[in-house]
Protein backbone atom coordinates (compact mmCIF):
# COMPACT_ATOMS: atom_id res chain seq x y z
CA UNK A 1 0.00 0.00 0.00
CA UNK A 2 1.26 3.33 -1.31
CA UNK A 3 1.59 6.27 0.74
CA UNK A 4 -0.97 8.71 -0.53
CA UNK A 5 -3.63 5.43 0.03
CA UNK A 6 -2.69 5.26 3.46
CA UNK A 7 -2.73 8.73 4.55
CA UNK A 8 -6.27 8.99 2.70
CA UNK A 9 -7.63 6.06 4.53
CA UNK A 10 -6.14 7.84 8.11
CA UNK A 11 -7.87 10.66 6.55
CA UNK A 12 -11.23 8.93 6.30
CA UNK A 13 -10.74 6.87 9.15
CA UNK A 14 -10.38 10.07 11.53
CA UNK A 15 -13.16 11.85 9.87
CA UNK A 16 -15.59 9.13 10.20
CA UNK A 17 -14.72 8.69 14.10
CA UNK A 18 -15.17 12.61 14.70
CA UNK A 19 -18.50 13.24 12.18
CA UNK A 20 -20.85 12.38 15.51
CA UNK A 21 -18.99 15.16 17.22
CA UNK A 22 -19.35 17.41 13.77
CA UNK A 23 -22.96 16.67 14.68
CA UNK A 24 -23.14 19.81 16.78
CA UNK A 25 -26.97 20.50 18.04
CA UNK A 26 -29.01 22.55 15.58
CA UNK A 27 -28.72 26.99 16.60
CA UNK A 28 -31.49 28.43 17.19
CA UNK A 29 -32.98 27.55 13.86
CA UNK A 30 -35.62 30.50 13.47
CA UNK A 31 -34.06 32.56 10.82
CA UNK A 32 -31.62 35.87 10.60
CA UNK A 33 -32.71 39.07 9.29
CA UNK A 34 -30.72 39.26 6.26
CA UNK A 35 -31.51 42.74 5.05
CA UNK A 36 -32.25 44.60 7.90
CA UNK A 37 -32.73 48.16 5.64
CA UNK A 38 -35.79 46.20 4.01
CA UNK A 39 -34.53 45.85 0.32
CA UNK A 40 -35.43 42.74 0.47
CA UNK A 41 -38.92 42.91 1.67
CA UNK A 42 -39.34 45.45 -1.04
CA UNK A 43 -37.84 43.48 -3.59
CA UNK A 44 -40.66 40.46 -2.83
CA UNK A 45 -43.58 43.17 -2.81
CA UNK A 46 -43.84 43.74 0.84
CA UNK A 47 -46.14 42.53 2.99
CA UNK A 48 -49.04 41.97 0.19
CA UNK A 49 -46.25 40.19 -2.11
CA UNK A 50 -45.13 37.71 0.71
CA UNK A 51 -48.70 36.80 1.14
CA UNK A 52 -49.09 36.28 -2.68
CA UNK A 53 -45.83 33.99 -2.40
CA UNK A 54 -47.07 31.99 0.35
CA UNK A 55 -50.58 31.58 -0.92
CA UNK A 56 -49.15 30.11 -4.44
CA UNK A 57 -46.99 28.28 -2.53
CA UNK A 58 -49.98 26.23 -0.40
CA UNK A 59 -51.46 26.08 -4.55
CA UNK A 60 -48.27 24.10 -5.49
CA UNK A 61 -47.56 22.12 -2.05
CA UNK A 62 -51.43 20.70 -1.94
CA UNK A 63 -50.84 19.34 -5.63
CA UNK A 64 -47.52 17.92 -4.87
CA UNK A 65 -47.90 14.60 -4.02
CA UNK A 66 -44.27 14.44 -2.38
CA UNK A 67 -45.17 16.51 0.94
CA UNK A 68 -49.04 17.13 0.42
CA UNK A 69 -49.60 15.05 3.43
CA UNK A 70 -47.70 16.79 5.55
CA UNK A 71 -49.29 20.32 5.87
CA UNK A 72 -52.96 19.89 7.63
CA UNK A 73 -55.59 21.92 5.43
CA UNK A 74 -57.38 22.83 9.53
CA UNK A 75 -54.55 25.13 10.43
CA UNK A 76 -53.74 26.35 7.17
CA UNK A 77 -54.30 30.16 7.54
CA UNK A 78 -51.95 29.65 10.57
CA UNK A 79 -49.25 27.96 8.73
CA UNK A 80 -49.72 30.80 6.08
CA UNK A 81 -49.92 33.38 8.22
CA UNK A 82 -46.28 32.21 10.29
CA UNK A 83 -44.44 31.97 7.09
CA UNK A 84 -45.33 35.53 5.88
CA UNK A 85 -44.48 36.32 9.43
CA UNK A 86 -41.32 34.67 9.45
CA UNK A 87 -40.90 35.72 5.45
CA UNK A 88 -41.15 39.72 6.74
CA UNK A 89 -38.76 39.12 9.58
CA UNK A 90 -35.87 37.40 7.34
CA UNK A 91 -36.45 40.18 4.36
CA UNK A 92 -36.13 43.08 6.68
CA UNK A 93 -40.45 43.82 6.64
CA UNK A 94 -40.13 44.75 10.40
CA UNK A 95 -41.98 41.67 11.54
CA UNK A 96 -40.95 39.23 14.82
CA UNK A 97 -41.67 35.64 13.99
CA UNK A 98 -44.03 34.55 16.79
CA UNK A 99 -44.57 30.94 16.20
CA UNK A 100 -42.62 27.61 17.35
CA UNK A 101 -39.29 27.25 17.19
CA UNK A 102 -38.43 25.45 13.51
CA UNK A 103 -37.17 21.77 15.34
CA UNK A 104 -40.15 21.94 17.87
CA UNK A 105 -42.89 22.18 15.34
CA UNK A 106 -41.15 19.39 13.12
CA UNK A 107 -40.01 17.01 15.09
CA UNK A 108 -41.52 14.04 14.68
CA UNK A 109 -42.80 14.31 11.34
CA UNK A 110 -40.26 12.05 9.83
CA UNK A 111 -39.16 15.02 7.10
CA UNK A 112 -36.54 13.71 4.93
CA UNK A 113 -34.20 16.34 3.02
CA UNK A 114 -36.07 15.32 -0.07
CA UNK A 115 -39.13 16.48 1.76
CA UNK A 116 -37.42 20.06 2.60
CA UNK A 117 -36.31 20.48 -0.83
CA UNK A 118 -39.06 19.94 -2.21
CA UNK A 119 -40.97 22.60 -0.26
CA UNK A 120 -38.04 24.97 -1.37
CA UNK A 121 -38.71 23.85 -5.31
CA UNK A 122 -42.51 24.91 -4.56
CA UNK A 123 -41.47 27.58 -2.97
CA UNK A 124 -39.02 28.63 -6.19
CA UNK A 125 -42.27 28.35 -8.34
CA UNK A 126 -44.31 30.45 -6.01
CA UNK A 127 -41.66 32.90 -6.51
CA UNK A 128 -41.31 33.32 -10.02
CA UNK A 129 -44.74 32.91 -10.51
CA UNK A 130 -44.86 36.89 -8.58
CA UNK A 131 -41.85 37.89 -10.56
CA UNK A 132 -39.82 38.10 -7.17
CA UNK A 133 -35.94 38.26 -8.79
CA UNK A 134 -33.53 35.52 -9.13
CA UNK A 135 -31.15 36.92 -6.38
CA UNK A 136 -33.96 38.10 -4.08
CA UNK A 137 -35.31 34.43 -4.19
CA UNK A 138 -31.75 33.33 -3.71
CA UNK A 139 -31.23 35.60 -0.43
CA UNK A 140 -34.37 34.20 0.69
CA UNK A 141 -33.74 30.84 0.23
CA UNK A 142 -30.20 30.99 2.01
CA UNK A 143 -31.72 32.50 5.24
CA UNK A 144 -33.89 28.93 5.16
CA UNK A 145 -31.57 26.72 4.15
CA UNK A 146 -29.92 25.99 7.69
CA UNK A 147 -33.68 25.40 9.42
CA UNK A 148 -33.43 22.14 7.30
CA UNK A 149 -30.97 20.96 10.17
CA UNK A 150 -33.50 21.35 12.91
CA UNK A 151 -36.65 20.19 10.43
CA UNK A 152 -34.97 17.01 8.89
CA UNK A 153 -35.10 13.91 10.83
CA UNK A 154 -32.30 12.41 11.63
CA UNK A 155 -32.69 9.14 13.06
CA UNK A 156 -30.29 8.19 16.76
CA UNK A 157 -29.30 5.19 17.53
CA UNK A 158 -31.86 4.74 19.99
CA UNK A 159 -35.37 5.63 17.25
CA UNK A 160 -33.45 2.92 14.99
CA UNK A 161 -33.73 0.61 17.55
CA UNK A 162 -37.76 1.10 18.43
CA UNK A 163 -38.89 2.48 15.37
CA UNK A 164 -38.25 4.16 12.58
CA UNK A 165 -39.61 7.67 11.78
CA UNK A 166 -43.49 8.27 10.46
CA UNK A 167 -42.90 8.48 6.62
CA UNK A 168 -45.63 10.81 5.51
CA UNK B 1 -21.96 24.66 -34.31
CA UNK B 2 -23.61 26.99 -32.02
CA UNK B 3 -26.73 25.79 -33.25
CA UNK B 4 -26.52 22.28 -32.75
CA UNK B 5 -25.85 22.65 -29.34
CA UNK B 6 -28.86 25.42 -29.48
CA UNK B 7 -31.57 22.64 -31.09
CA UNK B 8 -30.10 20.09 -28.02
CA UNK B 9 -31.02 22.24 -25.20
CA UNK B 10 -34.19 23.03 -26.56
CA UNK B 11 -34.59 18.69 -26.91
CA UNK B 12 -34.08 18.68 -23.73
CA UNK B 13 -36.19 21.45 -22.45
CA UNK B 14 -38.94 19.74 -24.46
CA UNK B 15 -38.35 16.15 -23.47
CA UNK B 16 -38.04 17.53 -19.32
CA UNK B 17 -42.11 19.40 -20.02
CA UNK B 18 -42.93 16.24 -21.70
CA UNK B 19 -41.78 14.32 -18.55
CA UNK B 20 -45.56 13.70 -17.31
CA UNK B 21 -46.61 14.81 -14.23
CA UNK B 22 -47.96 11.37 -13.15
CA UNK B 23 -43.95 10.43 -13.15
CA UNK B 24 -43.81 12.94 -10.11
CA UNK B 25 -45.13 10.03 -7.72
CA UNK B 26 -41.91 7.63 -9.01
CA UNK B 27 -39.82 10.33 -8.71
CA UNK B 28 -40.76 11.19 -4.49
CA UNK B 29 -38.21 8.21 -4.12
CA UNK B 30 -35.53 9.89 -6.21
CA UNK B 31 -34.63 13.10 -7.44
CA UNK B 32 -34.60 14.48 -4.04
CA UNK B 33 -31.54 17.19 -4.55
CA UNK B 34 -32.11 20.42 -5.89
CA UNK B 35 -31.66 21.56 -9.90
CA UNK B 36 -27.94 21.58 -10.70
CA UNK B 37 -26.66 20.68 -7.03
CA UNK B 38 -25.00 17.37 -8.09
CA UNK B 39 -22.65 18.94 -10.34
CA UNK B 40 -21.70 17.22 -13.99
CA UNK B 41 -19.47 14.97 -14.52
CA UNK B 42 -15.77 15.62 -15.17
CA UNK B 43 -13.89 14.40 -17.91
CA UNK B 44 -12.56 11.22 -15.47
CA UNK B 45 -16.44 10.42 -14.53
CA UNK B 46 -16.44 12.06 -11.32
CA UNK B 47 -19.41 14.41 -10.38
CA UNK B 48 -17.95 18.21 -10.26
CA UNK B 49 -17.47 20.62 -12.84
CA UNK B 50 -15.52 19.59 -16.09
CA UNK B 51 -12.06 19.59 -15.21
CA UNK B 52 -12.51 18.78 -11.38
CA UNK B 53 -14.32 16.93 -9.03
CA UNK B 54 -16.21 18.35 -6.25
CA UNK B 55 -17.00 17.60 -2.21
CA UNK B 56 -20.73 16.84 -4.33
CA UNK B 57 -22.24 13.41 -4.75
CA UNK B 58 -23.50 13.26 -8.72
CA UNK B 59 -27.27 12.83 -9.25
CA UNK B 60 -29.67 13.75 -7.21
CA UNK B 61 -30.37 11.31 -4.37
CA UNK B 62 -30.32 12.58 -1.19
CA UNK B 63 -29.35 10.99 2.64
CA UNK B 64 -32.42 8.60 2.03
CA UNK B 65 -32.28 7.88 -1.59
CA UNK B 66 -29.81 6.57 -4.40
CA UNK B 67 -29.13 8.73 -7.62
CA UNK B 68 -27.26 8.29 -10.81
CA UNK B 69 -26.12 9.40 -14.20
CA UNK B 70 -24.57 8.77 -17.47
CA UNK B 71 -22.65 11.25 -19.48
CA UNK B 72 -20.95 11.71 -22.62
CA UNK B 73 -18.17 14.13 -23.33
CA UNK B 74 -16.56 15.38 -26.51
CA UNK B 75 -13.67 17.98 -26.77
CA UNK B 76 -11.93 19.01 -29.68
CA UNK B 77 -8.36 20.29 -29.30
CA UNK B 78 -6.43 22.20 -31.67
CA UNK B 79 -4.56 18.70 -32.71
CA UNK B 80 -6.92 16.48 -31.00
CA UNK B 81 -10.50 14.64 -29.85
CA UNK B 82 -11.01 13.63 -26.34
CA UNK B 83 -14.07 12.16 -25.53
CA UNK B 84 -15.39 10.41 -22.46
CA UNK B 85 -18.32 8.67 -21.57
CA UNK B 86 -19.50 6.71 -18.33
CA UNK B 87 -21.89 7.19 -15.41
CA UNK B 88 -22.12 7.05 -11.34
CA UNK B 89 -24.13 5.51 -8.74
CA UNK B 90 -24.56 7.28 -5.96
CA UNK B 91 -25.84 6.29 -2.87
CA UNK B 92 -27.40 8.25 0.52
CA UNK B 93 -25.53 11.66 -0.63
CA UNK B 94 -22.32 9.85 0.89
CA UNK B 95 -20.86 7.63 -1.41
CA UNK B 96 -20.27 7.73 -5.32
CA UNK B 97 -18.76 5.43 -7.85
CA UNK B 98 -17.87 6.14 -10.91
CA UNK B 99 -16.94 4.21 -14.18
CA UNK B 100 -15.74 6.15 -17.27
CA UNK B 101 -13.76 5.72 -20.42
CA UNK B 102 -11.21 8.71 -22.00
CA UNK B 103 -10.53 7.58 -25.75
CA UNK B 104 -7.51 10.36 -27.11
CA UNK B 105 -7.85 10.01 -30.45
CA UNK B 106 -4.28 11.69 -31.99
CA UNK B 107 -6.10 12.20 -35.57
CA UNK B 108 -3.41 13.59 -37.68
CA UNK B 109 -0.18 13.59 -35.12
CA UNK B 110 -0.61 10.45 -34.67
CA UNK B 111 0.46 9.09 -38.59
CA UNK B 112 3.01 12.07 -38.27
CA UNK B 113 4.26 10.27 -35.16
CA UNK B 114 4.16 7.36 -37.24
CA UNK B 115 0.86 5.64 -35.27
CA UNK B 116 -1.42 5.69 -37.89
CA UNK B 117 -4.09 8.53 -38.11
CA UNK B 118 -6.35 8.58 -35.76
CA UNK B 119 -4.27 6.28 -33.57
CA UNK B 120 -6.29 5.98 -30.39
CA UNK B 121 -4.86 5.49 -26.65
CA UNK B 122 -8.02 4.53 -24.21
CA UNK B 123 -8.41 4.85 -20.63
CA UNK B 124 -10.34 3.29 -18.15
CA UNK B 125 -11.02 4.76 -14.72
CA UNK B 126 -12.97 3.50 -11.93
CA UNK B 127 -13.89 6.03 -8.91
CA UNK B 128 -14.87 6.52 -5.71
CA UNK B 129 -15.29 9.34 -3.43
CA UNK B 130 -17.08 9.33 -0.25
CA UNK B 131 -18.56 12.52 1.49
CA UNK B 132 -17.23 13.34 4.82
CA UNK B 133 -18.81 16.59 6.40
CA UNK B 134 -20.80 19.29 5.35
CA UNK B 135 -23.51 20.78 3.19
CA UNK B 136 -22.69 22.93 0.42
CA UNK B 137 -26.10 23.87 -0.19
CA UNK B 138 -27.81 23.62 2.89
CA UNK B 139 -25.11 25.21 5.61
CA UNK B 140 -25.61 28.61 4.71
CA UNK B 141 -24.87 29.65 8.30
CA UNK B 142 -21.65 27.99 8.42
CA UNK B 143 -18.12 28.65 7.03
CA UNK B 144 -16.78 25.45 6.12
CA UNK B 145 -17.38 24.04 2.81
CA UNK B 146 -18.98 20.19 2.01
CA UNK B 147 -15.72 18.03 2.08
CA UNK B 148 -14.87 14.92 0.25
CA UNK B 149 -12.10 12.34 -0.35
CA UNK B 150 -11.91 10.39 -3.14
CA UNK B 151 -9.70 8.06 -5.38
CA UNK B 152 -9.56 7.51 -9.01
CA UNK B 153 -7.83 3.71 -10.70
CA UNK B 154 -7.12 4.14 -13.82
CA UNK B 155 -5.88 1.92 -16.31
CA UNK B 156 -4.46 2.68 -19.96
CA UNK B 157 -4.78 0.38 -22.75
CA UNK B 158 -1.23 1.10 -24.81
CA UNK B 159 1.34 0.49 -22.08
CA UNK B 160 3.69 -0.22 -25.05
CA UNK B 161 3.72 4.00 -26.77
CA UNK B 162 3.19 5.23 -22.92
CA UNK B 163 6.43 3.77 -21.44
CA UNK B 164 8.06 4.40 -24.78
CA UNK B 165 7.42 7.51 -24.00
CA UNK B 166 9.21 7.55 -21.09
CA UNK B 167 6.18 6.61 -18.67
CA UNK B 168 6.81 3.64 -15.85
CA UNK B 169 3.46 2.32 -15.66
CA UNK B 170 0.31 2.03 -17.27
CA UNK B 171 -1.92 2.74 -14.94
CA UNK B 172 -2.29 4.57 -11.63
CA UNK B 173 -4.43 6.14 -8.98
CA UNK B 174 -5.33 9.38 -7.90
CA UNK B 175 -6.29 10.61 -4.74
CA UNK B 176 -8.05 13.79 -4.23
CA UNK B 177 -9.75 16.00 -1.32
CA UNK B 178 -12.85 18.52 -2.51
CA UNK B 179 -14.05 21.50 -0.72
CA UNK B 180 -17.03 22.52 -2.59
CA UNK B 181 -18.96 26.25 -1.38
CA UNK B 182 -22.25 27.25 -2.47
CA UNK B 183 -22.43 30.92 -1.43
CA UNK B 184 -26.37 31.39 -2.20
CA UNK B 185 -27.59 34.48 -1.49
CA UNK B 186 -24.57 35.65 -3.82
CA UNK B 187 -25.58 32.85 -6.19
CA UNK B 188 -21.73 31.66 -6.64
CA UNK B 189 -20.14 28.23 -5.92
CA UNK B 190 -16.87 27.60 -5.27
CA UNK B 191 -14.50 24.68 -5.23
CA UNK B 192 -10.88 23.40 -4.53
CA UNK B 193 -9.61 20.38 -5.08
CA UNK B 194 -5.73 18.87 -4.13
CA UNK B 195 -4.88 15.90 -5.91
CA UNK B 196 -2.10 13.33 -5.47
CA UNK B 197 -1.62 11.99 -9.02
CA UNK B 198 1.33 10.24 -10.63
CA UNK B 199 -0.28 10.83 -14.16
CA UNK B 200 0.89 12.05 -17.24
CA UNK B 201 -1.67 14.12 -18.92
CA UNK B 202 -4.95 12.46 -16.76
CA UNK B 203 -3.51 8.90 -17.04
CA UNK B 204 -3.59 9.44 -21.21
CA UNK B 205 -0.09 9.35 -21.85
CA UNK B 206 0.99 6.91 -18.51
CA UNK B 207 1.91 7.24 -14.74
CA UNK B 208 5.19 8.15 -13.51
CA UNK B 209 8.22 10.08 -15.87
CA UNK B 210 10.96 11.63 -14.81
CA UNK B 211 10.18 10.65 -11.36
CA UNK B 212 7.82 7.78 -10.03
CA UNK B 213 6.67 10.41 -7.04
CA UNK B 214 3.00 11.00 -6.08
CA UNK B 215 2.94 14.95 -7.26
CA UNK B 216 0.68 17.27 -5.42
CA UNK B 217 -1.98 19.72 -7.90
CA UNK B 218 -4.75 21.70 -7.67
CA UNK B 219 -7.61 22.65 -9.06
CA UNK B 220 -10.46 25.48 -8.76
CA UNK B 221 -13.85 25.65 -9.91
CA UNK B 222 -15.89 28.89 -9.85
CA UNK B 223 -19.70 29.18 -11.01
CA UNK B 224 -22.11 31.67 -11.00
CA UNK B 225 -25.72 30.81 -10.98
CA UNK B 226 -27.62 33.15 -13.87
CA UNK B 227 -30.78 31.34 -13.02
CA UNK B 228 -31.79 27.65 -11.69
CA UNK B 229 -31.30 26.02 -14.94
CA UNK B 230 -27.86 28.37 -16.10
CA UNK B 231 -25.13 28.26 -14.61
CA UNK B 232 -21.57 30.11 -15.70
CA UNK B 233 -18.26 29.39 -14.46
CA UNK B 234 -13.98 29.17 -14.70
CA UNK B 235 -12.14 26.18 -14.03
CA UNK B 236 -8.33 25.87 -13.62
CA UNK B 237 -6.71 22.63 -13.42
CA UNK B 238 -2.38 21.90 -12.48
CA UNK B 239 -0.66 18.52 -14.07
CA UNK B 240 2.31 17.37 -13.28
CA UNK B 241 4.90 18.21 -15.69
CA UNK B 242 6.77 14.97 -15.35
CA UNK B 243 7.88 13.47 -18.82
CA UNK B 244 11.01 14.38 -20.70
CA UNK B 245 9.71 13.95 -24.21
CA UNK B 246 6.74 16.81 -23.97
CA UNK B 247 6.26 19.52 -21.90
CA UNK B 248 2.41 19.52 -20.18
CA UNK B 249 0.52 22.45 -18.89
CA UNK B 250 -2.26 23.66 -16.94
CA UNK B 251 -5.34 23.13 -18.38
CA UNK B 252 -8.61 26.08 -18.26
CA UNK B 253 -11.82 26.13 -18.84
CA UNK B 254 -15.02 28.79 -19.07
CA UNK B 255 -18.24 27.06 -18.67
CA UNK B 256 -21.70 27.27 -19.00
CA UNK B 257 -24.28 24.28 -17.42
CA UNK B 258 -27.73 24.31 -18.40
CA UNK B 259 -29.93 21.88 -17.29
CA UNK B 260 -33.77 22.34 -18.29
CA UNK B 261 -34.85 19.71 -15.55
CA UNK B 262 -32.72 17.03 -13.31
CA UNK B 263 -33.14 14.83 -15.67
CA UNK B 264 -30.95 16.33 -18.58
CA UNK B 265 -27.89 18.59 -18.54
CA UNK B 266 -25.83 20.18 -21.20
CA UNK B 267 -22.76 21.74 -20.45
CA UNK B 268 -20.69 23.67 -23.59
CA UNK B 269 -16.85 24.90 -22.10
CA UNK B 270 -13.95 26.49 -24.09
CA UNK B 271 -11.12 24.66 -22.79
CA UNK B 272 -7.35 25.52 -23.45
CA UNK B 273 -5.98 22.35 -21.88
CA UNK B 274 -2.15 23.23 -22.14
CA UNK B 275 0.42 21.78 -24.12
CA UNK B 276 -0.16 18.38 -25.00
CA UNK B 277 2.90 16.49 -26.84
CA UNK B 278 2.80 19.10 -29.48
CA UNK B 279 1.65 22.26 -29.03
CA UNK B 280 -1.37 23.88 -26.76
CA UNK B 281 -4.29 22.70 -27.15
CA UNK B 282 -7.55 24.99 -27.50
CA UNK B 283 -10.92 24.14 -28.53
CA UNK B 284 -14.88 23.15 -27.52
CA UNK B 285 -16.08 20.48 -24.98
CA UNK B 286 -20.12 19.75 -25.02
CA UNK B 287 -20.99 17.30 -22.56
CA UNK B 288 -24.42 15.67 -22.15
CA UNK B 289 -25.52 14.16 -18.85
CA UNK B 290 -28.99 12.82 -18.12
CA UNK B 291 -29.50 10.88 -14.82
CA UNK B 292 -31.70 11.08 -11.58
Amino acid sequence: MNAPMKALIAVVCLALAASPALAEPPKPANAPVVSPDGALYRAFGGHDGLVRVVDDLFVYVDADTRINGFFEKAKRAHTKAMLVEQFCQVTGGGCVYSGKDMGASHHELGITQADFDALVEDLQRAMDKNKVPFPAQNRLLAALAPQSRAIVYHPTAADMATSGPVSQ
Amino acid sequence: MFSKFGAIALALAVTCTAVPAHAQSLFSSFSGKLLLTGGVNSVEGSAGGGLTPWAVTGGYGTQTQLGGNVYGTTIDTTDYRITSYGGVVTAFDRLELSLSRQSFDTQKVGGALGLGDGFTIDQTTAGIKVRLLGDAVMDQDEWWPQVAVGAQFKSNDKGWLVKALGARDDSGTDYYISATKLLLAEGVLLNATIRETRANQYGILGFGGIDNAYHTEFEGSAAYLVDRHIAIGAEVRTKPDNLAVAHEGTAYDAFVAIAPCKAFSLTLAYVDLGNIVTRRQTGFYASLQAGF
